[in-house]
């Protein structure tokens, strides 16, 4: 359903390469680890997909739609099919925790209403659900930034759900957490893929949280694609392909 | 261990040092350092008078009685001896010794029966009845004194007198005429520096945006869309402007009924919202059809001729409003005044901001035109099309800069003014529509992101002191001239500090409301203003700690406030009264600056 095809991101000042021909596909309803060093691409990868980076060359397709070649309205049509987690959550600190969530609706509500913080009463009572869902309806009036880390990432998984959304871009989203919350996150993910048959494509940083919850990994290094495979097939000699001679394994 | 020094470097520390020196006298010379003037006794007993009444501001007052003895006394002694008669000892009087001298002479007059402790002026009072001061008395318990003082050179035959005055304090303190003034014109000038930050508030946030890097810059369009939309942006400010004529003459046939006023104030926002509700759908999945999008845009149209018609109404009866309840208000009067005067406001800035919006809307369907233009034809006609719109709008933009020229210099020649720069501009623009590849994204954003900041530069380089004094010609000397000034400087300052608050937010939350698929207008409602709320907030507060600051001089160059009276105090040599509005404006200025303080702690 996502084919990825030759992309190259080039920063231009600098001219480092942060992705180089890169190819891949990703069927419906799988559950996409992408591992690498910190700086070998991951999250470029991620955003040149919903283009918050423009990539240099290559394509990206959804659903057979080119999203590279998008124009600015049809981009903001497949941007609201493909929610986003983020590291560090980005959520609105000094908005309330229902504002935040209700930004996920605003590719699909009338932009005239949202400017004044109408939306749709069915768009709050989903809020309200997807809320309950990540088990926290209790804190729709609090302010983001009164959450603690987890509670704000499930925030941002309750913000990505109101896209109702077919694939979910997470960045590196348990990096910023405790091993117990970091489970209890990737839980929710797993559970959306496994349910709701949403996509999922999810940078990684520890390996047992990608043998865990990944069905397949892609594995990047110094912006190249050195692994396409089953997460049991990483061993000691792909791993210091994908990390290096000097790494070591831990977890 | 040092490196040692080489004997040039020692030469050009010494030519350094030498240089220095030079600079310096050079700044004595040209600042005029005078240190014979410091030490000259004259000026020091000056300084000295100064600091003693700026010691004692004149706030309070007693009410004074006043009383007078008169001795009469003859100067020079006539030929046959002093013939004044004896003084009447019953009540107060004076005893001269000598009683009659020449001029110049010094005689000692001694005071019986006075007031006990009292002051007051020894005064010789010639024929033509001026007082001269001699001396000054001051009377002990018993009401005795006892004074030698020289005569003046006023000789004359007649008797003159020499006239003891002693003054008293009655009844409690009171605050004097001048604490009133300055009670009068702090408060106006706290007003004034309220009205301004207002004002300049209002007008430097939406601006703060088109100064704002991080927001500007990545805006980028094809040459088709910059050249519809500045073909199409005085287009669009005639349309707003005729629209908004049209409707205030309509609404001055309807003020002639009151109820057809007061039902067009109400029924307007009905029209509009019931319309805007039609035309904007809350959620919509797919695309409409051509028909629908006409009729919506219709509907639209319809609500924002009938919102101009309402707020056209709404201005009138505020205006009849107010000037009818401002007689009947009594001390609330000014009530009155202010709901007419927003009428007033209201009613002449709506053809102006229709204007505004007229030109914003149709540069907006410009853009829009263009950008389906640059993706829709082939590339050929595009290339084609750019040459021609390129050129129209090239020669656009200069002759309307030709216009503003004309009206600034007054040419009055149109080859100069009209045809030369619509050439130039038009060759221009067709140079930069050949050379470009015909869908390259051109940097508007950045482009009007450089044009803002150089405005807001150059004012804020002009100092509010300056501009009150233009400001003064077109509104005359007074504290609304000063609103004004201050209000100007405050949105070239402020539209600054603020955009720097926009450029320093954190990009987290504007990256993830992107790419929730939001539009550029509904990333900046849900991701910018929620995190730049507090430093807003912030430098409008210490905004206005500034602007009362200002406001207690703009008054020096004309614009109301304090400055003026402390101005007119100085100038007339009334240190004391000056000494009360320096005082009160150490009292504002520093209880404003504890305020703001502590609001903006509040407010972050």
């Amino acid at each position: 359903m996502l084919k990825i095809e030759n992309l190259t991101k080039v920063y231009s000042p600098g001219g480092v390469r942060a992705l180089e021909d890169v190819s891949f596909d990703v069927p419906r309803g799988q559950f996409l680890a992408v591992i690498g060093l910190s700086g070998s691409g991951k999250s470029t990868l991620l955003r040149c997909i919903n283009r918050l980076i423009e990539p240099t060359s290559g394509r990206v397709i959804l659903d057979g739609q080119d999203v590279t070649a998008a124009n600015a309205e049809e981009l903001r049509h497949i941007r609201r099919r493909i929610g986003m987690v983020f590291q560090h959550f980005n959520l609105v600190h000094r908005s309330s925790v229902l504002t935040n969530v209700l930004a996920g609706r605003l590719g699909y509500v009338n932009p005239a209403w949202s400017l004044v913080n109408r939306f749709p009463k069915s768009d709050a009572e989903k809020a309200r659900r997807e809320m309950e869902r990540v088990g926290i309806g209790d804190k729709l009036y609090h302010r983001a930034d009164a959450l603690s880390g987890g509670q704000q990432q499930r925030v941002g998984i309750a913000r990505a759900l109101m896209q109702d959304p077919d694939v979910i871009l997470a960045d590196e989203p348990v990096a910023s957490l405790d091993p117990v919350l970091a489970h209890s996150i990737m839980q929710y993910l797993e559970q959306i893929n496994k349910e709701d048959g949403v996509t999922v494509l999810c940078s990684l940083h520890f390996l047992d949280l990608v043998h865990r919850y990944a069905h397949r990994v892609v594995a990047l290094n110094a912006g190249r694609l050195v692994f396409d495979g089953l997460p049991q097939e990483i061993d000691d000699r792909r791993f210091k392909e994908i990390y290096g001679q000097e790494a070591e394994r831990v977890g | 261990m040092e490196k040692p020094k080489s004997p040039l470097q020692s030469i050009l520390l010494g030519a350094a040092v030498l240089a220095a020196l030079v600079i310096y006298a050079y700044g004595f010379q040209v600042t005029k350092v005078n240190l014979e003037e410091t030490r000259s006794p004259r000026r020091q007993e000056q300084l000295v008078r100064i600091l003693r009444a700026l010691a004692q501001p004149d706030i309070l007052e007693y009410d004074r009685d006043e009383f007078q003895v008169n001795a009469p006394i003859q100067v020079p002694c006539p030929a046959g001896g002093s013939s004044v008669p004896e003084p009447d000892k019953s009540g107060p009087y004076m005893v001269l010794t000598p009683p009659c001298a020449d001029p110049s002479a010094e005689i000692t007059v001694e005071g019986f029966n006075f007031e006990p402790n009292t002051t007051g002026p020894l005064n010789f009072i010639p024929p033509s009845g001026v007082s001269l001061q001699m001396a000054s008395i001051q009377t002990d318990a018993n009401g005795h004194f006892s004074v030698t003082a020289k005569l003046p050179k006023r000789p004359n035959e007649q008797i003159q007198y020499i006239r003891g005055v002693t003054r008293r304090n009655v009844g409690r303190p009171h605050f004097s005429r001048n604490a009133g003034d300055t009670w009068d014109k702090i408060v106006e000038t706290v007003f004034l520096a309220l009205l301004a930050t207002t004002i300049g508030t209002l007008i430097a946030i939406p601006a703060s945006f088109l100064a704002a890097r991080n927001l500007m810059t990545p805006i980028t369009s094809p040459l088709t869309s910059v050249a519809l939309s500045i073909l199409f942006f005085p287009v669009g400010m005639w349309v707003g402007a005729g629209a908004a004529s049209r409707m205030g003459a309509a609404s001055q046939m309807m003020t002639a009924s009151v109820a057809l006023n007061v039902g067009g104030v109400i029924a307007g926002p009905l029209i509009v919202w019931g319309a805007a509700r039609w035309a904007l759908p809350p959620v919509e999945e797919t695309s409409p059809g051509p028909a629908l999008r006409i009729a919506r845009l219709l509907a639209l149209l319809v609500a924002a001729l009938a919102g101009l018609l309402a707020l056209f109404l709404l201005s009138n009866l505020a205006l009849v409003a107010g000037h009818a309840l401002a007689p009947r208000l009594g001390a609330l009067s000014f009530l009155g005044t202010f709901v007419a005067a927003l009428g007033d406001i209201l009613g002449f800035s709506l053809v102006l901001v229709s204007a505004l919006v007229g030109g914003g809307v149709l540069v907006n369907v410009g853009g829009r035109l263009g950008q389906i233009i640059s993706e829709r034809t082939p590339a050929t006609v595009n290339k084609s099309l750019n040459l021609l719109l390129g050129t129209a709008a090239g020669a656009t933009l200069f002759a309307i800069f030709g216009a503003a020229i004309n009206w600034l210099y007054q040419i009055n020649n149109p080859l100069w003014t009209l045809w030369i720069p619509a050439g130039v501009g038009a060759a221009a623009g067709l140079i930069v529509a050949a050379l470009l590849p015909y869908n390259a994204p051109l940097p508007i954003g950045y482009v009007l992101y450089t044009i803002t900041r150089t405005v807001f530069n150059g004012l804020r380089s002009i100092e509010s002191l300056v501009m009150v004094i233009v400001f003064a010609v077109w509104v005359g000397i007074g504290p609304f001239a000063g609103v004004l000034a201050l209000a100007l400087h405050t949105i070239a300052s402020n539209a600054k500090l603020y955009s720097e608050q926009v450029e320093s937010i954190m990009a987290g939350p504007l990256e993830a409301i992107t790419a929730t698929g939001a539009t550029r207008l509904q990333t900046i409602v849900y991701a910018v203003i929620p995190q730049i709320v507090p430093p807003y907030i912030s430098y409008t507060m210490y905004r206005w700690d500034i602007n009362v600051r200002m406001s207690t001089i703009i008054g020096f160059a004309g614009g109301g406030g304090i400055g003026f009276l402390l101005q007119q105090n100085i100038n007339l040599l009334n240190y004391r009264a000056a000494s009360t509005q320096m005082l009160a404006i150490a009292i504002v200025v520093a209880s404003m600056d504890y305020l703001s303080t502590k609001m903006r702690e509040r407010a972050i």
